[in-house]
């Protein structure tokens, strides 16, 4: 049975029902119950935040402290214990606040989680999914507000997963779990309240597999995470201009689903990429240059790339949201390259 | 002495494996017959030996790049822990890891860290995992004087009291964070000191007495074993070699290297051990050993090369 369920809940739902058949499976991070130190003021299981998106809300109620766990403000010693906890039998889901805050425990993450099997000759594997936000929009400053993708998805040994549906949200969060090694699971802030239908039962989604957001002929229009609903604007108004676009959203950055966008381009001729993140050396360029090398002869015009510019992104609301990419810019990409198409 | 004569020869035979082993690393290292960075533990001998012959199966701790005598204490086999050093495909690694990523979990050796404090929160997670899963495990984290001014170092002490986790943190003071000298870097008194804040039990010990590293290892097992939480050990020691086989060692005074030399944990093995084992019979073992050792590395010397194949294996492991 499917219902309405947002990003945020359908990940709470997620969380919840592997919870209720894994007890290996703990959850960690800064404030994901809240109000630690201080249950004699609420009755007992209550949680003061459940994250500060409230991902993670009511779920100390049911499992308590023991399996809702606040930590203290230490990204680097609680992603590392959870490292170490995996490597005994547990099934850690740390939260890091903010993706920004990946400075803070990167070395535990790109030294030791994404490395320990390989260079231990795959005799050990590291079963955490690490929870964290992206994204700009949310009017939160330079330090709140990146996505930070190409950070992780550039590192072999991490998987990495970015859903724009609660549908996705929800499948991609119990592959997650489940899956052996280190996941980054990136959830975008801005996406949170956003409403799909979601089924009731567990399901899982597998990883490298790409959603077709919208199917068309005309253009190849691959989303990052948010940006596949700007696309999707875009391709509306393409839509009323004639040009049919095709909209990819491929889910998870590693692996990434590259049959499918080669695929599209090769009907389609044009290939156009949005990521709100910095452009050098990003998922757009990774997947410009992918398309470049196998799919070169399917190309009809040059690869646009349409993403934030190289600058950290700013407070005030007018310049945060000249950062973003808006479809109106979309639809110049996609523009030109019709231009260029018949000059 | 209350240690039954098979635990004082099994001591004696673990300590004199991991000098003679280090001993031949040098010469690998001084000839030029293996690639990568090698770290010799020859001087440690008796803070590997003190503690890590008290671990039970299931048990687990970390490592550093300067390994090998943590690998030995464990019992790892000679010939894998060899052909790690080269690169070879009989490596307990398999290759993959090298000399300063040494592991073999089935011996409880979660692995060598390469990056300096980046063990002690991951044994701090193991010892957490014990808890929570109700096991009455223990981990250990081993750590050199300079791990101490990282933020993982901080984080990992922080982590394991406020969860009281049964690991026990191991400093290897050898006076020396690679080059820089311990006057200078260390602004606490000690680095036991360190851990009173956080409310950890610590002690400062002789290093270079397998026995005391041995006694205080007990007590913080035993304080783990039985929900005590987490515990540190300060080791007093030295190391005979540089920072890294190649390292002119400038910065060590001629009397500081001697007078820590009549502290070599091999001899003092030997004072304490005077009357209950005859020296013929540690001669006798140290013979053995080094005929081991000999066989250990003709073994890799011999062994193939990973195939090429094995590059891009082991990255992630398989669905299930």
């Amino acid at each position: 049975m499917t219902r309405t369920l947002n990003i945020k809940d359908a990940l709470n739902e997620a969380l919840r029902q592997e919870m209720e058949v894994d007890s290996r499976i703990v959850l960690m991070g800064e404030d994901i119950a809240g109000g630690a130190g201080r249950d004699d003021v609420n009755p007992e299981g209550t949680d003061c935040w459940g994250g500060v998106f409230g991902v993670t809300k009511d779920l100390l109620g049911q499992f308590g402290r023991e399996r809702v766990v606040d930590t203290a403000i230490a990204e680097t010693g609680f992603v590392g214990a959870a490292i170490g906890a995996s490597l005994v039998g547990m099934r850690p889901v740390v939260e890091i606040m903010f993706a920004d805050f990946i400075g803070t425990s990167y070395d535990q993450l790109l030294n030791h989680a994404a490395k320990l099997r390989y260079m231990y000759g795959g005799k050990v594997s590291v079963p955490i999914v690490v929870r964290t936000v992206t994204g700009a929009g949310f009017r939160a400053g330079a330090e709140h507000s990146q996505t930070l993708y190409s950070l992780y998805t550039h590192v072999p040994g991490l998987k990495v997963v970015a859903p724009s549906t609660a549908r996705d949200a929800k499948g991609l969060m119990l592959s997650a779990i489940r899956d052996p090694n280190p996941v980054i699971f990136m959830e975008h802030k801005r996406l949170y309240l956003l409403d799909d239908d979601v089924p009731e039962e567990p399901y899982t989604i597998p990883f490298g597999v790409a959603r077709i957001a919208r199917e068309g002929s005309d253009v190849t229009i691959v989303g990052v995470q948010k940006m596949v609903h700007t696309a999707l604007d875009a391709a509306k108004v393409l839509a009323e201009q004639g040009i049919e676009a095709e909209v990819i959203d491929p889910r998870t950055y590693s692996p990434l689903d590259e049959d499918t966008i080669l695929g599209s381009v090769e009907k389609t001729g044009r290939l156009v990429i949005v990521d709100e993140s910095h452009p050098r050396c990003s998922l757009p360029t990774d997947i410009s240059a992918l398309v470049a090398d196998k799919g070169f002869a399917s190309l009809r015009s040059p690869i646009k790339m349409v993403t934030g510019p190289h600058t950290p992104i700013p407070f005030s609301p007018p310049l945060e949201d000249a950062f973003i990419p808006d479809p109106d810019q979309i639809v110049a990409a996609v523009k030109s390259q019709f231009e260029y198409a018949t000059t | 002495m209350t240690l039954a004569r098979e635990t004082l020869i099994d001591l004696w035979t673990r300590m004199i494996r991991i000098r003679r082993f280090e001993d031949r690393v040098a010469i690998i290292a001084a000839n030029n017959e293996a690639d990568g960075f090698l770290h010799t533990y020859s001087g440690q001998e008796a803070v590997a030996v003190g503690v890590l012959p008290l671990l039970n199966d299931g048990d687990a701790f970390t490592s550093t790049y300067r390994n090998h005598g943590h690998a030995i204490a464990r019992n790892i086999p000679l010939d894998g822990l060899a052909g790690e050093v080269y690169g070879k495909a009989n490596g307990v690694c398999r290759g993959k890891g090298g000399s300063m990523h040494v592991a073999d979990q089935d011996f409880g050796m979660i692995g060598g860290m390469g990056i300096v404090a980046g063990g002690l929160p991951i044994a701090t997670g193991a010892a957490y995992g014990y808890k929570y899963l109700g096991k009455d495990n223990v981990s250990a984290a081993f750590f050199g004087d300079g791990a101490v001014h990282q933020g993982a170092w901080h984080e990992s002490l922080d982590f394991a009291a406020l969860f009281q986790c049964p690991v026990i943190f191991v400093c290897e003071n050898n006076l020396y964070a690679e080059s820089t000298y311990i006057e200078y870097h260390l602004n606490a008194e000690s680095i036991s000191a360190m851990a009173a804040p956080y409310g950890i039990p610590a002690v400062q010990i002789d290093g270079m007495d397998v026995f005391a590293v041995r006694d205080a290892m007990e007590e913080a097992i035993e304080r783990g074993r039985s929900g005590g939480g987490p515990s540190l050990i300060e080791a007093m020691t030295y190391r005979y070699g540089g920072q890294y086989e190649g390292d002119n060692q400038l910065y060590k005074p001629a009397k500081e290297v001697t007078w820590w030399r009549e502290q070599d944990p091999l001899l003092r093995f030997r004072e304490t051990v005077d009357g209950i084992i005859d020296a013929a019979e540690l001669d006798a073992i140290d013979e053995q050993v080094q005929a081991e050792v000999t066989v250990a590395f003709d073994v890799a010397i011999a062994a193939p090369w990973p195939d090429v194949s094995e590059l891009t294996t082991d990255v992630y492991a398989p669905l299930a």
